[in-house]
């Protein structure tokens, strides 16, 4: 780790007037950031405690919620309206990371977290384009089971680690910012980039720019939503494939539906194209099948993780028959 | 000559072969192990009591002090830098700015560090300890990815680590050997293992195959493992004079003493080695270039040293077991008898290690069969020197042994149980020896009663549970026992009748300490609280290694030599007033606080009344344990019967072990309570093997791409079920205590366990470890 | 504003790369918290922060600023083993010890997240006001406590002793 300094924010706009500065970073729990000093990888000058600032979550008038980017992994899975109304975001935080670190990681900082990739993680000893942009990358053709099947690029194959983000992607919500140029919003799906030539460049976030909160819209159909996640061993480890989805069913068919997956590209991978095969259709098996195959037509293996293609679509069709009682 | 000479003369390579043959064919009573131990025949005491550890009470509130944790005025902090390829030079080197960062104190490199000799490689000599015997930081050269190629002392681990990343290398390469098939390609070798070719063959094997009216003949393949005990490696070094203090996290202190002298060109003596507390070992905490260049820093700065590998340190300097690739091939009769058993395989070493992973062992003793073909040939690859790791050999082994035999089964349409029965040996088939003690078929009955293994549906894929499919797969462990020359003890008993045993000895949480305060109480008719167990000191007597499931037999025959000793001494002091005048030392035992004539106990005296007639404050005898014949004599092993279920699941193919148990057999067990922890410590090792562990070396660089406890999985809680472990408790006679080792037994056998389980549940087959969901889904 | 750790308010390190696990260990030589990864993936380091278990290892110590840190050294009250501590030792939930510490901090925040009904990737009932720590609720929310030495089913069973069967 290099010196740095440190100082704790006041308030937002304290926040955001160090941390425009070059060389700045926010933290709030640590729990990725601090890793990533300590191997190297990242290396701020001056970082800027954030974790004490927007703990609350509040119902907006529509029914859905905000939720200050400062609160807790734990905090927010255990909060009843979460688990009420949002299901499926209460499961996708608790099936990431340990108890410990949902104790300490903030909502902020898990939208920031960053790659798994195990060359990105070498600083020393491995190529890297996401680490140092234009100097190749050594996970393309070496361990990748672990890396992307959808919208990689040739520069960087990586994947998201996240599982809160995955129930974000699927629940639609807006991220909100402050910076040096006022307050903004953002989609949730915009926010994450896919790699392309800059993996460097993973959000759209001005540099100085600060995640303030994350609105969830009021979402009925959220209440009757789930996360599934697919790891090399029952607990505590990052997602081969994750999927999240929320349903409507009525009278067998299928009035709308949310579903992102996890595990599989660069962001938190919203399925659009399997959503728009099952709005309005019969709820079946076959239909299933079929809108796991739409979105997973452009899935490209690499050297060690073809299998997540087919499990991909597996664990789709289990999730959505789950969810809406009809199975094989 | 009597046997025990001769024996100490082949320990030290003069006629070998002859002092075998000799000692095969002596009588039982001139050996070790010849007259049973007499604390078998107690059975109502100490031993096999469920005595909670001693060192409990410390451990739970984080009191007992690991390497990390000595305290030392002006300790300095040291961060290491890494090889990033595998072979070549160091080109450049610029230091300054390191040397000029905040806090520094020094900053190491071939160019500065002390002349030091290589490392004296493990098994090379009797108290050799080092992982390699390369030169350590001595010239620019690169032998494998991750070498050390510098140490930053400072006043802080923060400035330190701080520093590392400011030391400028450049390197030229040169061609390196980084494929496991381009290795193979360029030929294999025969395998040396303690000097002897892992090779044999008896009658024809590949003929008798061919002619077996059934058979299987497969490879499986495993790949390198890293033990990762959760204390990383660590000492705290401090030279007082020429003399040096290295408080180390060791399961080899003497060893470690003596290699540090002979690098350093010092007496062993002036070695002082301590490892109080090791936080797990399995077979990596002996000697490794850290404390090399702890001590070497230590001397260069003239300041203590702490020096606490990171995780990726642990992965880069310490090295684990290595791959494998085996063929088994197994010819039977119709009926089951095995005709044929052929294992043989490639496995990749170092050229500055000993180590080729001797997978074949456990085939040697396993079944009974007439032809066998085994061979260990190994390759060379530019890596971090491959190690022992938890039964070296036999856990890999029995996954291809224990698989094949149940693709055997089920190529005859026979319980997989049946069939080992069948092929039960009546002696050693590869060897001849008797076994000393063998009651495995013992140990499947009574497993398999309690285990339910008789409402396993043979068919495979046969059983359901909504997503899951269900099945029960079985394998047998097994691990020699052994008993390394060297052992030596000393006994102190003081007037009060308190015992102190002092031996260099080891406990990284296998009980040793607990269970040999119960032994030696037992011994010596004394209470557990009036025994103290030292331990964990270079300058303690023997030279006990904690490896090779071999501590327990070592400490024990040298208590009893001890004993010996003392009981003489005490006869002498007791002298002519006592009710003991007149008998031998072999005529008496301890019992009740002092001595008494074994078949008369009412001829007794107390510790107490013979010390203070005598005008004693203590008595203190040293005494060396007899050198391990008996292991030349007899056939010693440790068994089990492993049961394993799992549950698959059909969408996903994630495997979860729903019920495990182990049923073993390896003599007396001495505490109930902490051999059931080192079972299971071994079984839950085992699972982590079969469904999630691997060490992911990238062929192209050499280099590990998962040092972390993030990547490189480990079982968690949620992996681990209840496991039921049992035992025969039928005492070895010819092993000291009756007890043959328990600490490596439990890893071995878990792999095939649990993929013919997932046979059993699946009809899937899988031969390539571990067994991730990819492969079954 | 100080760190406020087992009862002892402690200033802040002026370097704030320091962790509060190299704070407590090399600092205040409280060596009872371990370190096994330094990178959040063993638990080894878990402590109690106003009662929640965390890694010290990822946490640096000037964010802990105005907070209670609880060790395992703060456990023991007038030199008495804490309850959880007798039943490590009853059902040897550890062999070498070096992740017992943490195995010990952790359940204690845990058995407090299943009393005020966090929920687990286990639990079937999200809506439950309470978590009953059955054996699979137990394992799961202890998962992010490695033990290398296999001391798992004795530290589920001490755990079960004294916060289930207790009734606490």
């Amino acid at each position: 780790m290099i010196p740095f300094t440190y100082a704790r924010a006041a308030n937002t706009a304290d926040a955001v007037v160090h941390g425009s500065a070059v060389g700045t970073k926010y933290i709030g729990g640590g729990t990725n950031l601090v890793d990533l000093m300590r191997e190297g990888i990242e290396h701020p000058q001056a970082l800027v405690d954030v974790s004490g600032l927007s703990r609350d979550i509040n119902e907006t008038a529509d029914g859905g919620l905000l939720i200050g980017a400062g609160v807790k992994n734990t905090a927010l899975a255990e909060h009843r309206l979460v688990r009420t109304r949002f299901p499926v975001l209460s499961r996708a935080i608790v099936a990431g990371a340990s108890g410990q670190i949902r104790n300490m990681a903030t909502v902020g900082g898990n939208l920031l977290q960053r790659t798994r990739c195990t060359y990105f993680y070498d600083d020393t000893g491995a190529r890297c384009n996401k680490r140092e942009p234009g100097q190749g990358c050594d996970a393309v053709d070496g361990f990748n089971r672990i890396h992307a099947i959808l919208g990689a690029s040739p520069a960087c194959v990586a994947t998201h680690p996240s599982d809160m983000c995955v129930a974000l992607a699927a629940l639609d919500a807006v991220v909100h910012l402050e910076g040096a140029g006022g307050k903004r919003t953002l989609p949730f799906n915009e926010l994450h980039r896919l790699p392309e030539g800059r993996p460097d460049i993973e959000t759209l976030l001005e540099p100085g720019e600060l995640i303030t909160a994350v609105e969830l819209p009021a979402q009925p159909m959220a209440a009757h939503s789930t996360y599934r996640k697919v790891r090399d061993r029952a607990s505590y480890a990052f997602a081969l494939v994750s999927v999240a989805a929320a349903l409507e069913v009525d009278g067998g068919m299928i009035r709308d539906v949310r579903l992102a997956l996890g595990g599989v590209a660069h962001k938190p991978w919203r399925a659009w194209k399997a959503e728009e095969v099952l709005r309005g259709q019969p709820a079946s098996q076959q239909l299933f099948q079929a809108a796991a195959e739409a979105e997973l037509a452009n899935a490209t293996p690499l050297r060690d993780n073809g299998f997540k293609i087919e499990l991909a679509k597996r664990t789709i069709i289990a999730v959505l028959g789950d969810l809406s009682g009809v199975s094989a | 000559m009597s046997i025990i000479e001769q024996a100490k003369q082949a320990a030290q390579g003069v006629a070998q072969t002859v002092v075998q043959k000799a000692v095969e064919l002596a009588p039982e009573s001139w050996l070790p192990g010849g007259k049973p131990d007499p604390l078998i025949h107690q059975k109502h005491g100490l031993i096999g009591k469920p005595v909670s550890r001693i060192d409990g009470p410390l451990k739970v509130q984080g009191k007992a002090p690991f390497a990390a944790e000595f305290p030392m005025d002006g300790l300095t902090y040291a961060a290491v830098a890494f090889s990033t390829l595998p072979k070549g030079r160091i080109a450049s080197l610029d230091t300054s700015e390191a040397e000029a960062a905040p806090g520094v104190v020094l900053v190491m490199t071939y160019r500065n560090a002390p002349r030091m000799k290589a490392m004296p490689v493990f098994m090379s000599e009797a108290k050799a300890a080092g992982g390699d015997n390369l030169p350590v930081m001595q010239d620019d050269r690169i032998h494998w990815n991750g070498q050390p190629v510098a140490l930053v002392l400072a006043e802080t681990q923060e400035q330190a680590d701080h520093a590392k990343t400011l030391i400028r290398l450049t390197y030229e390469a040169e061609p390196a050997t980084t494929s496991f098939a381009e290795a193979k390609a360029q030929g294999t070798h025969p395998g040396l293992f303690m000097g002897s070719p892992m090779k044999q063959e008896i009658g024809d094997a590949e003929a008798a195959l061919a002619a077996a009216p059934v058979k299987v003949d497969v490879t499986y393949t495993t790949p390198r493992h890293s033990h990762n005990p959760i204390e990383p490696h660590a000492a705290t070094i401090v030279w007082q004079g020429d003399d040096l203090v290295v408080h180390d996290a060791s399961q080899a202190v003497t060893h470690t003493a003596w290699s540090l002298g002979n690098i350093f060109g010092i007496e062993e003596a002036q070695v002082h080695v301590t490892s109080p507390y090791v936080g797990g070992g399995f077979g990596s905490k002996t000697l490794w270039q850290h404390q090399v260049l702890g001590a070497a820093a230590a001397k260069l700065a003239g300041r203590p040293v702490r020096i606490a590998l990171s995780r990726e340190g642990v992965y880069r300097m310490i090295g684990g077991r290595t791959l494998t690739e085996q063929r088994l091939a197994i010819g039977a009769t119709k009926e089951g008898h095995f005709e044929a058993i052929i294992h043989t395989g490639t496995a990749p070493m170092t050229h500055h290690n000993a180590m080729p992973e001797p997978f074949i062992l456990a085939t040697k003793s396993a079944y009974a069969a007439r032809n066998f073909k085994l061979d260990v040939e190994v390759t060379y690859l530019d890596m971090l020197a491959n190690t022992f790791m938890r039964a070296p050999g036999e856990s890999v082994g029995t996954f291809a042994l224990e698989s094949a035999v149940d693709e055997m089964a089920v190529a005859l349409g026979m319980d997989p149980v049946e069939l080992r029965a069948v092929n039960e040996p009546e002696k050693d088939p590869t060897d001849n020896k008797p076994f000393s003690s063998r009651n495995i078929v013992e140990a499947y009955r009574t497993g398999a009663e309690r285990f339910g293994w008789s409402k396993r549906n043979p068919v495979p894929g046969s059983v359901r549970d909504g997503e899951w499919q269900v099945g029960m797969g079985v394998a047998t462990s097994t691990y020699p026992y052994h008993r390394m020359p060297g052992g030596a003890a000393k006994l102190t008993l003081t007037r009060d009748g308190r015992m102190q045993v002092e031996i260099a000895a080891h406990e990284m949480g296998m009980g040793t300490a607990t269970a040999q305060t119960q032994v030696t109480a037992e011994r010596f008719g004394l209470e557990l609280d009036q025994v103290s167990f030292a331990y964990g000191d270079s300058f303690l007597p023997g030279q006990v290694l904690a490896g090779g499931s071999q501590q327990t037999a070592s400490i024990g025959a040298s208590v009893v030599a001890a004993q010996h000793a003392l009981v003489a001494e005490l006869l002498k002091l007791a002298g002519n007033d006592s009710p003991l005048a007149g008998l031998r030392a072999d005529e008496v035992g301890g019992m009740e606080g002092g001595l008494a004539k074994l078949d008369e106990p009412g001829r007794h005296e107390t510790y107490a009344s013979i010390l203070s007639r005598a005008q004693r404050d203590e008595v203190s005898v040293v005494a060396s344990a007899p050198p391990p014949l008996e292991t030349m004599h007899w056939s010693m092993h440790s068994w089990g019967a492993m049961f394993c279920e799992v549950r698959v699941n059909s969408v996903t193919g994630e495997v979860r072990v729903s019920r495990f148990l182990g049923s073993f057999d390896c003599g007396r067990i001495l505490n109930a309570k902490t051999a059931a922890s080192q079972f299971r410590g071994g079984i839950i090792m085992g699972l982590g093997m079969a469904l999630m562990e691997e060490t992911q070396f990238d062929e192209r660089s050499g280099r590990v791409m998962n040092p972390s406890l993030a990547e490189y999985h480990v079982p968690v809680h949620l992996d681990v079920p209840e496991i039921e472990v049992m035992w025969t408790d039928i005492a070895d006679p010819h092993a000291p205590m009756g007890a043959r080792g328990i600490g490596e037994i439990g890893i071995t056998g878990v792999g095939a366990a649990v993929a013919n389980a997932i046979y059993n549940a699946t009809g899937k087959r899988i031969r390539d470890l571990p067994i991730t969901l990819d492969k079954l889904m | 504003m100080a760190i406020r750790i087992n009862g002892t308010d402690v200033q802040a390190p002026s370097d704030p790369r320091v962790s509060l696990l190299d704070l407590l260990r090399e600092e205040l030589h409280l060596t009872g918290t371990k370190k096994g990864c330094n990178q959040g993936a063993c638990g080894a380091c878990t402590v109690l922060v106003d009662g929640e278990r965390v890694v010290s290892c990822l946490a640096l110590a000037v964010q802990y600023e105005g907070r209670e840190i609880t060790t395992v050294e703060g456990l023991s009250e007038n030199g008495a083993l804490h309850p959880l501590q007798e039943a490590f030792v009853e059902h040897d939930g550890f062999q070498c010890g070096y992740c017992t510490p943490g195995q010990i901090c952790s359940a204690i925040g845990m058995a407090g997240e299943a009393k005020r009904g966090v929920p687990s990737h286990v639990t079937e009932d999200l809506s439950a006001e309470t978590i009953t720590l059955t054996h699979d609720e137990l394992r799961e929310r202890m998962s992010g406590n490695l033990c290398r030495c296999g001391a798992y089913n004795g530290i589920v069973a001490a755990i079960t002793e004294t916060f289930v069967e207790a009734g606490e």
